[in-house]
């Protein structure tokens, strides 16, 4: 499984993990779904530390494909939210 | 989080797939590409330059900033020793408000700094799948049939395209804080271009519409504390509550020979505003 974060780099994990980045991604959604922005931080960072920690960076010339895109970490509780109920962070 | 998950995923693989059914020859195609990806390379470097024009700008200001408070601080000084406190006190009132700006433009050089760092990050990453593309193009055209090579296209420009649509994000992102800036960079222009921090002696002391704005912006008791300070270093009278210090100068004549200064503290003018 290949995983970008956003305005850094392309992760590739064992497909094992995928289970334990629903539960961190899932973390994520409760709070921002649930409109306060405690947490938040924490919640979002705990995911992409996870996934640099435990994924083997893509090399720049590697030409790979992403299976998840995770939003850049200077995303903000707005932009999350905008991100969950709007047109996301992505330009068209 | 499929909100999160998919979308830059699609929207790369739905312009893929549109490339690939606008040019039959796959040698076209990947040309086409490849240039595609080289113009999208300039416009990064573009969005870089944009960054540092806009950095530049909130430098110099911060420059000529600096200048007016040094200035204002020495007439401030000349004021107080020359006993016209309300002079003193409206060059402190300024030297306040362009403090107060330039710390505000220090925040947002920092800012435009990380942005020109990231960008600049960026730009290397796409300079490097670009160049990887290139490569694979050529192993494309001369090994693999027609068929086949359409897998191998749609494989390496979906990879080079997520990059691109990533650094797409980053430069969005960029001008987004950019623009934000804009907005303090004006109100400091407008504030030089009203004199808010010009000559204070060309105007002499009278009030005019400028102090009233500011004494609202500046952060009163400040104010008053630095000018008790500034007339304790200049020897001219004690340290006391701000309140005290016409009262003090007036009752030490050896201080100063010149009496009108408790006199032009206590102008109609001045205390009909506040």
């Amino acid at each position: 499984m290949i995983v970008r974060i956003s305005g850094e780099d392309q992760y590739r994990l064992a497909d094992g993990e995928s289970q334990r980045l629903n539960e961190l991604e899932n973390a994520v959604i409760a709070i921002v779904e649930g409109g306060r922005e405690d947490g938040f931080a924490d919640a979002f960072r705990s995911l992409l530390d996870y996934v640099r920690a435990n994924g083997t960076r893509i090399g720049d010339d590697e030409l790979e494909t992403s299976d998840l895109i995770l939003p850049p970490a200077d995303l903000t509780f707005a932009e999350a939210g905008r991100e969950f109920t709007g047109e996301g962070l992505v330009p068209d | 989080m499929a909100g999160l998950t998919g979308r830059m995923s699609t929207v790369v693989k739905a312009k893929v797939s549109k490339l690939l059914d606008r040019a039959e020859d796959p040698a076209e195609t990947l040309d086409y590409s490849y240039s595609k990806q080289v113009e999208q390379l300039q416009n990064v470097k573009k969005g870089i330059a944009d960054v540092v024009t806009a950095k530049k700008r909130l430098q110099m200001q911060e420059a000529s900033l600096q200048q007016s408070v040094v200035k204002l601080d020495t007439q401030a000084r000349q004021a107080v020793s020359s006993g016209q406190e309300d002079l003193a006190r409206t060059a402190l009132e300024r030297k306040n408000v362009a403090q107060t700006e330039l710390q505000g433009l220090d925040t947002q050089v920092t800012e435009l700094e990380e942005q020109q760092q990231k960008l600049t990050d960026s730009e290397q990453k796409l300079r490097a799948k670009i160049e990887a593309f290139r490569t694979k193009k050529e192993v494309i055209k001369a090994q693999y049939s027609a068929a086949e090579a359409q897998v191998r296209i749609s494989e390496a420009a979906t990879g080079v395209g997520e990059q691109m649509a990533d650094v797409g994000l980053a430069m969005q992102r960029a001008v987004d804080k950019t623009e934000n800036m804009k907005a303090r960079a004006d109100a400091v222009s407008e504030l030089e271009a009203a004199g808010t921090f010009e000559d204070l002696t060309a105007l002499g002391s009278g009030e005019d519409d400028i102090d009233r704005q500011l004494k609202q912006l500046s952060s009163q008791p400040q104010v008053d504390d630095e000018l008790a300070k500034m007339k304790s270093e200049l020897g001219q009278g004690g340290a006391g509550s701000p309140a005290q210090i016409p009262a003090t100068a007036a009752g030490q004549p050896a201080a100063e020979p010149a009496s009108e200064a408790p006199a032009d503290a206590q102008q109609p003018g001045e205390g009909g505003q506040s």
